[in-house]
């Protein structure tokens, strides 16, 4: 689709680029709050392209990441139950727990199954009735509606092989969580695309209204990217903040209500644990009463160990955005994609390791 | 994680799948989630499996001409529209 691919063309981005140059102003920091962009924006160098005034930032964008110790150590002790194959997306596999990431679980022979979708899980419950296939479920709100519609179908289907352990979560109390520590200085928001084609552009209003600060709903194409940027330095420079949509080839105002409408019949919100923020009230997605037949926490009740930390790893900071991944001593030392000591360095997503990745050729 | 690719629609299946066409590979994915009919031909985005939403490739259109006039793209929106609309 040649139409897709223009949002890459750099002869397009130049005069955007040559635009947020000519811009005067103060020093301003920018975060995005989506992992895609985290690394959409190291990939295409954006950063070491921006002028000295703007810096910018990554938040809380990845739901790997974000996932608790306490969360991923229940995962693993699912997967060692007997009878259970433990299904999950394959960016959780090599993340370590407080001992032993599921990827290390299923080299001690427990069935770990990556699946691209919760329509593989669905198809390991039918292959397997005589198993039970839990899936390992995290993501925001783009990924819930998959988890939302495997629940629904089970349920069509008969499937009572088939369960959900829900550690999905929801960006929005998220990012309120972050700004109001007021660790970090936020002076515009490149606003989630595909988080916000699901819940709609307008869920992100909050920031212009209630914080003041200025939105700019972004795709992931450098184009994208350099236009919300440069959406956000306007709206800084003008002191107006608003919420622009520069992804309005994909994100609605209102979002897809459909899929919204799935998860909310599947899921009510619970208080949910984030690495580096600890509890956030209603940040979280659980289960139904009306679907606890579905629902691993309730089927599957464990008891386990207190969760630990690893010493050196400062994931918590650099997803509240108050370090940088090169402030951590063991950044490409004693921690790489190949031995990862928390999730930033090993999903694909993380900050630590886009800057693993192309920090090195950039600038 | 929130990665989502887009696809052409190739054919409508039963159980609300249709096949289409990622970059060339052919796959079976959902559109239990997709708010509104796609049919053969329509470009949808693809989340883990599910088209999430149609692809508008008027907008995609309209888009590149506002990224190349940068002085509208910034200019204030009327009370409770989108600039973009």
């Amino acid at each position: 689709m040649s139409l897709l691919a223009s949002f890459r063309d750099s002869a397009r981005a130049k005069p955007i680029l040559e635009r947020i140059r000519a811009r005067r102003g103060g020093p301003v920091s920018i975060m995005e709050f989506c992992g895609g962009h985290t690394v959409a924006i190291f990939r295409s160098g954006i950063r070491s392209v921006m002028p000295e005034r703007v810096r910018m930032l990554s938040g809380p964008g990845c739901p790997v990441c974000v996932t608790s110790n306490a969360d991923l150590d229940r995962a693993a002790a699912l997967a060692k139950l007997p009878g259970v194959i433990l299904a999950t997306y394959g960016d959780m596999l090599k993340v370590p727990g407080s001992h032993e990431s599921l990827a290390e679980v299923k080299a001690q022979g427990y069935p770990v199954e990556v699946v691209y979708s919760t329509l593989d899980a669905l198809k390991l419950a039918a292959a397997h009735p005589d198993r039970e296939i839990v899936f390992f479920g995290i993501g925001f709100e783009t990924t819930a509606p998959a988890a939302a519609a495997a629940v629904l179908q089970a349920e069509a289907k008969k499937l009572r092989n088939f369960s959900l352990c829900s550690v999905m979560k929801l960006t929005i109390p998220g990012a309120k969580a972050l700004l109001s520590m007021g660790e970090v200085n936020v002076d515009g928001v490149i606003g989630p695309g595909h988080v916000a084609s699901i819940i709609g552009a307008d869920a992100w209003r909050f920031l212009p209204e209630e914080y003041g600060i200025p939105v700019a709903i972004s795709g992931f194409e450098p184009l994208d990217l350099l236009a919300a940027t440069d959406a956000i330095l306007g709206m800084i420079d003008d002191g107006a903040p608003d919420l622009v949509n520069t992804y309005s080839r994909i994100v609605k105002p209102e979002g897809n209500r459909k899929a919204w409408g799935a998860v909310e019949r599947v899921f009510e919100l619970r208080g949910a644990s984030w690495r580096g923020f600890g509890d956030i009230p209603a940040s979280g997605l659980a289960l139904r009463e009306e679907f606890a037949a579905f629902d691993a926490d309730r089927r599957f009740p464990l008891d386990i160990p207190p969760s630990e930390e690893h010493p050196a790893c400062r994931c918590g900071e650099v997803l509240r955005g108050v370090a940088e991944p090169t402030d951590c001593t063991a950044f490409g030392a004693a921690c790489t994609p190949e031995h990862p000591l928390g999730p930033c360095m090993v999903s694909s997503e993380g900050s630590c390791a886009a800057y693993y990745h192309y920090k090195r050729q950039a600038v | 994680m929130c990665l989502a690719v887009p696809a052409k629609v190739l054919e409508l299946r039963d159980d609300d799948m249709a096949l289409v066409d990622i970059s060339g590979t052919q796959r079976e994915i959902s559109l239990m989630v997709l708010d509104g009919d796609a049919a053969p031909g329509d470009y949808v985005l693809i989340h883990v499996g599910y088209a999430i939403e149609k692809i508008d490739e008027e907008e995609a259109q309209r888009t590149l001409e506002l990224f190349a006039q940068m002085e509208e793209f910034n200019a204030p929106a009327p009370e409770g529209e989108d600039p973009f609309a």
